[in-house]
């Protein structure tokens, strides 16, 4: 009944390819972001923060870069644990060696630095497609892996190897910490908030823009993108490069704010290619709302699996972990067979629903 | 006869053709040992509708990828307003103002017809990647004034009712027209169409040849156009190439065209004895 475009005129050509076409949704988009910013950091205990809210909106980060590559501009990518691992160490770089600078400036050059190796990593694109880009990335994968395993300046000559976050501040003058020990989950749940907000409005600005269009076009056809006047190379290296930037910040914040230390191969191995690949299949390809979906989907159900199984059905732990990974496999291939677009795509059927609900005829 | 660079003349029914914009000189294409098109000379002048005919494989689709840049041709130049092209992509060709259909739909599916529309805008779109990312101020005021063109371009071709349509769900003849528009959209000065009545019902092939009549007639678009349909290619052009085996036959008016003792050969068959 009230969620219609029937009455709702666009009367500007800018009002119609507004993000939030109909009333509804954007008051609904208003009221997640109230809830998000306003009230969930007053009733945020540790548990929730560090085991779910913080976790999601991490990779929900890292999701939107990737399907800002994969969903968008169609360049299959393997390498995406390899380049949360550059944002991460030079995150790290920087906070030891710049211990004035706060946490905002140090993630975002994390971002630009990886969005640079991103370029490139990304340079083979222009001459190979497909499977054959996927196992290009996933040598950048390793190599980037290995390299800071290998090379003792990115974790300065640390005896375990291993990198941990000083407590840094949120932002200049503020007495804020959002990293290191004493940092308190409600400041690093909204210095998650703050990059997830800011990023994926510009995710969407591009995507429904002429670069978002120049990128699905490469995706759809690349000869017909051509002819219209794409520029291949530009087109697909910018995705490279946003999508890097990204998954950057991603990896920089999973690292500083959530993990606080961090072994190179466990972290960031192929296992989280693989995982924020999951999330953007899942969610769906090519869909701002998807990659969060698909974050939340990966993130959640673990959580819930577990103290379900160990919770309510009184299983033994070790046991139910690895009931765990068979029910996650097995709900994946389950989502591939029933709806191979995702959770985005569920959500658009159910609105498409909604708009005739309660008279469907 | 008339000096080809500079003067125009006008055709009986009364519209103006101009001087030569585009011209081929003796341009040889080859693939390995195959020669697609061997020493083809021709020009296009401004305001007309060129066809380009020929039986299977007799090396239109070839000419038409030499026009807009997928394939260099081994000899051979091609002017473009009197200056020689050097070799380029197909993608800096399309900024010089030619826009092409293809013979098997190149539309991108999985977008709505009017970013497909709206794509074809591209080359008239500049704010850079940072100004895109704020949306607000220039890139909002560009994508609206683009939006108003590509609206002009859907209104055009009456395919306003399908606009937030996905390109993939739509029908044959559809998105032929869909393509047509993605191609206008840009403005193009020429417009390079490679057959695009195939497969179409007498209806369709009416309604298309009204549009590109439509075209040329508003926006004095020049269009190169590969049919096989002898009836739309007599009545629409105004001047014809012939191709046979990478040759050319014959070039001249409709009636010259149909009139040349060569080209009734190559689409009759003669009996080489």
């Amino acid at each position: 009944m009230f969620y219609r475009e029937a009455g709702d005129f666009k009367t500007s050509y800018s009002a119609d390819s507004a993000t939030f076409p109909i009333l509804f949704d954007r008051y609904r988009y208003y009221l997640v972001l109230i809830v998000g910013a306003g009230i969930i950091p007053f009733v945020l205990n540790d548990y929730w923060a560090n085991s779910i809210l913080i976790p999601f909106l991490i990779y929900a980060i890292a999701a939107m870069g990737l399907n800002i590559l994969t969903g968008y501009c169609g360049q299959v990518s393997l390498g995406t644990g390899g380049f949360m691992a550059v944002g991460a160490y030079t995150s790290y770089k920087l906070m030891t060696a710049f211990p004035g600078l706060d946490m905002i400036s140090v993630t975002l050059l994390s971002g630009l630095m990886t969005a640079m190796v991103g370029l490139a990593f990304g340079l083979p694109s222009l001459r190979i497609k497909g499977f054959y880009l996927a196992v290009a990335t996933l040598a950048a994968q390793f190599f980037l892996v290995w390299l800071f395993n290998k090379v003792g300046w990115f974790y300065n000559y640390s005896a375990s190897g291993q990198i941990s976050a000083p407590t840094r501040d949120f932002f200049y003058f503020t007495n804020i910490a959002v990293t290191g020990p004493s940092a308190e989950s409600w400041a690093k749940y909204l210095f998650c908030f703050m990059f997830v907000f800011v990023l994926a409005w510009v995710a969407r600005n591009l995507t429904r823009g002429s670069m978002g269009r120049q990128w699905m076009a490469i995706r759809d056809m690349d000869i017909a993108a051509e002819i219209i006047g794409v520029n291949p190379l530009k087109a697909k290296l910018t995705a490279f490069a946003v999508s890097s930037f990204y998954v950057g910040i991603s990896g920089a914040l999973l690292f500083t704010v959530y993990l606080g230390a961090v072994e190179v191969g466990e972290a960031y191995g192929i296992t989280k290619s693989f995982l924020v690949l999951f999330m953007i299949i899942i969610g769906g390809l090519g869909s701002i709302f998807g990659s969060f979906a698909g974050a939340a989907f990966m993130v959640i159900l673990p959580v819930f699996l577990r103290n379900f199984l160990t919770g309510t059905m009184n299983w033994d732990s070790a046991l139910a972990t690895h009931f765990e990974f068979v029910i996650v496999g097995g709900l994946i291939m389950f989502f591939l067979i029933v709806e191979p677009h995702g959770l985005a795509r569920l959500w658009a059927l159910v609105k498409d629903k909604l708009r005739l609900w309660p008279f469907p005829h | 006869m008339l000096d080809n660079a500079t003067e125009g003349y006008v055709t009986a029914d009364g519209r103006q053709i101009g001087p030569v914009v585009m011209e081929m000189k003796g341009i040889t294409l080859r693939f390995g040992g195959v020669e697609a098109i061997r020493g083809i000379s021709f020009d296009i002048r401004e305001g007309e509708i060129r066809a380009i005919i020929g039986p299977n494989g007799a090396g239109k689709s070839s000419m038409l990828n030499v026009i807009s840049g997928f394939y260099h041709p081994q000899e051979g130049e091609v002017f473009y307003r009197g200056v020689k092209r050097p070799p380029m992509k197909p993608y800096m060709v399309a900024r010089q103002g030619i826009a092409r259909t293809f013979q098997n739909i190149a539309l991108f599916e999985g977008m709505s017809v009017l970013d497909n529309v709206m794509t074809g805008r591209l080359n008239h779109m500049k704010v850079g990647l940072l100004g895109q990312a704020l949306w607000w101020g220039k890139a909002e005021a560009e994508e609206v004034k683009n939006r108003a063109k590509a609206e002009e371009v859907i209104d055009f071709l009456g395919i306003q009712a399908i606009r937030k349509t996905p390109v993939g769900r739509l029908p044959y003849g559809l998105k032929k027209r869909v393509e047509l528009a993605r191609a206008l959209a840009a403005e193009p000065q020429i417009l390079l169409l490679d057959e695009p009545m195939a497969g179409m019902n007498v209806e369709e092939k009416e309604d298309m040849s009204r549009f590109i009549l439509d075209v040329n007639d508003e926006f004095g678009t020049t269009i190169v156009l590969i049919e096989h349909d002898m009836g739309v290619v007599m009545d629409l052009s105004d001047r014809v190439v012939v191709m046979d085996y990478g040759k050319k036959i014959g070039d001249g008016t409709p009636e010259e065209v149909r009139n040349n003792q060569e080209v009734i050969d190559a689409y009759l068959g003669v009996s080489h004895d």
